[in-house]
C-alpha cells in the first residue's frame, strides 16, 4: 500500500466545489510536486491531506504505518509570527507537540529530537535567537526543522521558497532534495517554480481544468504538461 | 494615615491579594490574545458582562454572577472558539457584540431602574470605571477569586506548551494531531471568567488594558515566548500592588491608577527597547 492515497477526492468550500475527482498515490522515497494556477486549489488539496479541511467526497488514507498525525507540514508564514517573539528552540520543540498527548511538558527525548533537527537544518548557531530577526531563508529552515520533528517520513511543503531571493531559494531546493534522497523523506510540495519543480521533483501533480499525475518525464509530453510549459516559454 | 496603618486594614489585604491574582491571571492570558490579534476581546467581553449585570440588576437577581458568568462564557465561546469559521470575523465580531451588549445594557437600565437605586449614572459609572468595588470585597468574593485564579495559573502551566504551539501556528498545530478546537474552547472560557473577575477590579472599561499593557510591554525587551509571558506576569502584579497602594494613599480610583502604573512601565520598556536597537 501506498504512503498516500487519495481516492476520488472532491473539494470545495461550502459546498461549491473547487476540484473533483482527484485521485493519486504517493509511494515511500517520491518527491511529488503539485502545480496549477492559482486558485485551483493546490493549498486546498494540501490542507484536506493533512485532515484540516474534510473533503466534499472521497477519502484520503496514509499506509505504511504512517499516522495521520506524524506528517510533517510547513505552511505559509502568517501574520501572525512575523513579529512573534519565539526563540527558535522553542518553535523546533513545538515540533514534537503532536506526540506528547495529554503529558504537559516535552521528555528528553522530544528535546533531543529538537536539537538534532536544528543540527541538521543547520541553525545551531541561531536556537536562541529571537524568530522575528531571522532573514526569510533562516526562518523557512526554522519552520523545516519543526516539520522534521513531527515526521520521519512525510513531508507536505506549501510554497516553501515564496518570498525567498534567488540564492537562497537553490539553497533551500538543495535542502529538500537532500533530505529526500539522502533521508529518504518523502516530499509533497506545491510550487509556483515549474523549472525548479522538473528539476528535482520526480513525480508531478497538475490541478486545474486537466488533471495529471504521473512521473516528471511523462508529464513533458503529456497533453496537460505540454501547453503549460510552451505558454510559460520553457522549453520542454 | 501611613501606608504601614492601610496594610493594617482587612479591606485593604483583601484589595491587594485579588488584585494581584487578577492581574496575574490576565497577563498570562494577555500574550497570547495580543499575538493572536485579539486586544479587544477583554473590552467585547467586558461590555457582554456589563450588559448582563444590568438584566440582572432589573431582574432582581441578588446574585448577579449566576447570569453574568454564563452570558461572557457564551460570547466568549462564540468569538474565539467559532473562530476561522464564523462568517463575520474577528474585530467587527468583537465589535458587534460589545457594542450591542453595553447599548442593551444601559437602554435596559434606564428603562426599568433597579429598586432602590436612584442614580443609575453613577451606578454604570462605577461598573465601567471600577469605583471603589475593590475595597467592598465580600468574603465570599475573595475566596472565589482566589480559587479561579488557582485554577487558571495551574492550566497556564499545564497547558504552556500547547498554547504556544496554538499560537504561534494553528494549522501545524492541529495538522500534528493537537485538538485546538478543545484548546481554544478552554482558552475562551478561562478569558471569560478573568474577566468578569477583573470587572470588580478595574471597571470593565479598563480589563484591556490589563490583559494588553503587561504583554507588548515585555515584548519592546523579551525574545522569547517563556521570558515574555514571565515578564508580563511581574510587570502586572507590580503594576497592580503599585496601583492599589497609591491609590489608597492618594484616594485616586483603584482601576485608573493601576492601568497609569502599566502605561508607565510601558513607556520604560519600550525606551529601553530602543535604546538596545541603537
Amino acid at each position: 500500500m501506498a504512503l498516500l492515497s487519495c481516492q476520488d477526492l472532491s473539494l470545495g468550500y461550502e459546498g461549491k466545489p473547487i476540484l473533483e475527482h482527484i485521485s493519486f498515490e504517493v509511494n515511500a522515497g517520491d518527491y511529488l510536486c503539485i502545480v496549477g494556477e492559482n486558485g485551483s486549489g493546490k493549498s486546498t488539496l494540501m490542507k484536506t491531506i493533512l485532515g484540516l479541511i474534510r473533503p466534499m467526497k472521497g477519502r484520503v488514507e496514509t499506509g505504511e504505518g504512517l499516522r495521520q498525525n506524524e506528517i510533517g507540514y510547513l505552511p505559509q508564514q502568517t501574520l501572525v509570527q512575523r513579529d512573534f517573539p519565539a526563540s527558535v528552540y522553542e518553535i523546533v520543540l513545538s515540533g514534537c507537540q503532536g506526540r506528547q498527548g495529554l503529558r504537559p511538558f516535552y521528555t528528553k527525548a522530544d528535546k533531543a529530537l529538537a536539537w538534532e533537527n536544528i543540527r541538521r537544518m543547520e541553525i545551531e548557531p541561531l536556537a536562541q535567537r529571537c524568530y522575528r530577526e531571522l532573514s526569510g531563508g533562516q526562518q523557512q529552515r526554522v519552520l523545516l526543522a519543526r516539520a522534521l520533528c513531527a515526521t520521519r517520513k512525510l513531508l507536505l511543503l506549501d510554497e516553501p521558497v515564496a518570498g525567498l531571493d534567488p540564492r537562497v531559494t537553490t539553497e533551500m531546493y538543495q535542502l529538500i532534495a537532500n533530505l529526500n534522497r539522502k533521508d529518504g523523506i518523502t516530499v509533497v510540495m506545491i510550487s509556483h517554480d515549474l523549472e525548479a519543480a522538473l528539476r528535482y521533483a520526480t513525480h508531478i501533480l497538475h490541478i486545474g481544468a486537466r488533471i495529471y499525475c504521473g512521473s516528471v518525464t511523462d508529464y513533458l509530453s503529456s497533453e496537460t504538461g505540454a501547453p503549460w510549459l510552451m505558454k510559460g516559454g520553457r522549453k520542454a | 494615615m501611613s501606608l504601614s496603618d492601610y496594610l493594617q486594614m482587612s479591606f485593604v489585604q483583601n484589595a491587594l491579594l485579588v488584585g494581584v491574582l487578577v492581574a496575574l491571571c490576565a497577563s498570562l492570558l494577555g500574550v497570547t490574545l495580543v499575538l493572536r490579534r485579539f486586544s479587544f476581546i477583554g473590552d467585547g467581553l467586558s461590555h457582554v458582562a456589563f450588559g448582563a449585570m444590568a438584566v440582572a440588576a432589573v431582574a432582581g437577581l441578588t446574585n448577579d454572577m449566576l447570569l453574568v458568568m454564563p452570558v461572557t462564557i457564551g460570547c466568549a465561546i462564540l468569538l474565539l472558539a467559532a473562530g476561522t469559521n464564523a462568517k463575520i470575523k474577528g474585530d467587527a465580531a468583537v465589535a458587534m457584540i460589545s457594542v450591542g451588549a453595553l447599548a442593551i445594557g444601559y437602554l435596559l437600565m434606564n428603562l426599568f431602574p433597579p429598586k432602590g437605586k436612584a442614580n443609575i449614572s453613577g451606578d454604570v459609572c462605577s461598573t465601567l470605571f471600577g469605583g471603589t468595588s475593590i475595597l467592598t470585597l465580600t468574603n465570599l468574593e475573595v475566596w472565589l477569586s482566589i480559587a479561579l485564579s488557582v485554577v487558571v495559573v495551574a492550566f497556564f502551566i499545564l497547558f504552556y506548551h500547547k498554547i504556544f504551539a496554538v499560537t504561534f501556528d494553528e494549522s501545524f498545530a492541529a495538522a500534528t494531531g493537537a485538538n485546538t478546537r478543545l484548546y481554544n474552547l478552554v482558552i475562551a472560557v478561562i478569558i471569560a471568567v478573568v474577566i468578569v473577575l477583573s470587572m470588580k477590579l478595574v471597571g470593565s472599561l479598563l480589563i484591556s488594558a490589563l490583559i494588553v499593557f503587561p504583554a507588548l510591554s515585555a515584548m519592546r525587551l523579551f525574545k522569547s515566548f517563556r521570558t515574555v509571558s514571565i515578564c508580563a506576569a511581574c510587570i502586572s502584579v507590580i503594576c497592580a500592588v503599585t496601583g492599589i497602594l497609591c491609590a489608597a494613599l492618594l484616594g485616586t480610583p483603584v482601576g485608573s491608577t493601576i492601568v497609569v502604573a502599566d502605561i508607565a512601565v510601558f513607556a520604560l520598556f519600550s525606551l529601553l527597547g530602543f535604546l538596545r536597537a541603537r
